[in-house]
């Protein structure tokens, strides 16, 4: 069981509202002897090992920390160049840090609107007549859920592949937005949500949904 | 239970084999378009599953379910991917296409030298073993 997040995407597509409730943490540390049996490359100024997997480090995965001092970007916070550091044989050995990296806000809102034409065309392919869009998108790691009201805002969770119940969260997810939200006078229709309200009995929500399952709500 | 259609695309994209059995709607447009269609779909399925991932994928998608129908998707190592539509009762799925894979496209295509790599099947008797198979499946699990 685990709810890791939930997400709310307006009728014309743009994410409103993301609340990242269990976030799983994937770091490696360990110690490496020069030459460095991984490739790393700089992409979108960060440092992503680019080929080569060991132990629990894979293809896609940060440079964290070097030392135990936190990179960010290509640079160390004492100001040094991780890079230059890595190369240099003198420094070795060194204890290296990498992990899953996060998603930044901007990869989320760029994913929330990615989900919008799938939906669609899923419909559009459809071998039945009057289906709807996705509803359920099952993967090895997470399960994604996504409910659509009659006014076209779409409410997506994203839970452990063994989540049972996640239709009814979902409404009691708008039961919420519907309270909370849209009666809110200072919130406007296709703005991100910014409601304290909201914030705090969608979180108290998804901690009960959580530790007593999803019949007791 | 009802098996819709299945497509089967090679690793670059190229459409191998599509066929339809029990599909009440198509889509409106030609079976090559809905074939490019379907697998631009997929792909921006994979790219999304793999970066919303909150753990490290291993195999990424694996189906998906409207109110209607299911996808399932098979992917061998080789990238050779199979798309199965079926309806939303169907249960171990994933088993089937894997027996599809290994009894059907193995033993009558890549065993099958009059088949070249990359281009689309035209064995009749891959045709025949597939329809065989599908219909023997939807028997049995009814």
């Amino acid at each position: 069981m685990g709810i890791y997040g939930v997400y709310i995407v307006s009728k014309s597509g743009g994410l409103i509202f993301n609340y990242d409730y269990t976030v799983p943490k994937i770091e490696t540390e360990q110690t490496f002897s020069y030459p460095l049996d991984l490739k790393l490359s700089c992409e979108n100024n960060r440092l992503l090992v680019s080929f080569g997997q060991r132990d629990n480090i894979k293809v896609g995965h940060v440079l964290l920390a070097i030392n135990g001092v936190p990179v960010s970007g290509r640079k160390l916070e004492d100001g040094k160049d991780a890079i230059e550091m890595l190369d240099d044989v003198t420094n070795y050995p060194l204890n290296l840090k990498f992990g899953r990296p996060k998603m930044t806000i901007n990869e989320k809102i760029f994913l929330a609107s990615m989900f919008y034409p799938l939906f669609a065309i899923a419909s559009q392919l459809s071998p039945e007549p009057r289906s709807s869009g996705i509803e359920t998108l099952e993967a090895d790691t997470f399960k994604l859920q996504c409910f659509q009201t009659l006014t076209g805002v779409k409410f997506m969770v994203i839970a452990d592949p063994t989540h049972v119940g996640l239709e009814q969260l979902l409404k009691k997810i708008y039961e919420i937005y519907a309270d909370f939200a849209l009666k809110n006078p200072f919130y406007s229709l296709e703005m991100p949500i910014r409601c304290e309200l909201f914030d705090t009995n969608l979180q108290a929500l998804l901690e009960q949904a959580d530790k007593n399952g999803i019949n007791s709500i | 239970m009802t098996i819709y259609n299945i497509y089967i695309f090679d690793r670059m994209g190229t459409i191998l084999y599509q066929t339809n059995w029990n599909r009440l709607k198509q889509s409106g447009m030609s079976s090559e378009e809905e074939a490019k269609l379907m697998y631009g779909m997929l792909f921006s399925i994979k790219s999304f599953v793999s970066k919303i991932s909150p753990l490290d994928p291993k195999r990424g998608f694996l189906c998906y379910k409207t109110s209607k129908y299911a996808l399932h998707y098979y992917e061998s190592l080789t990238g050779v991917k199979f798309i199965l539509n079926t309806d939303i009762t169907i249960k171990n799925v994933r088993d089937l296409l894997h027996q599809l894979y290994k009894e059907i496209y193995v033993e009558y295509v890549v065993k099958n030298t009059e088949c070249e790599m990359g281009q689309p099947i035209e064995s009749e008797l891959f045709k025949l073993k597939l329809d065989q198979f599908i219909k023997q499946h939807m028997k049995s699990l009814q």
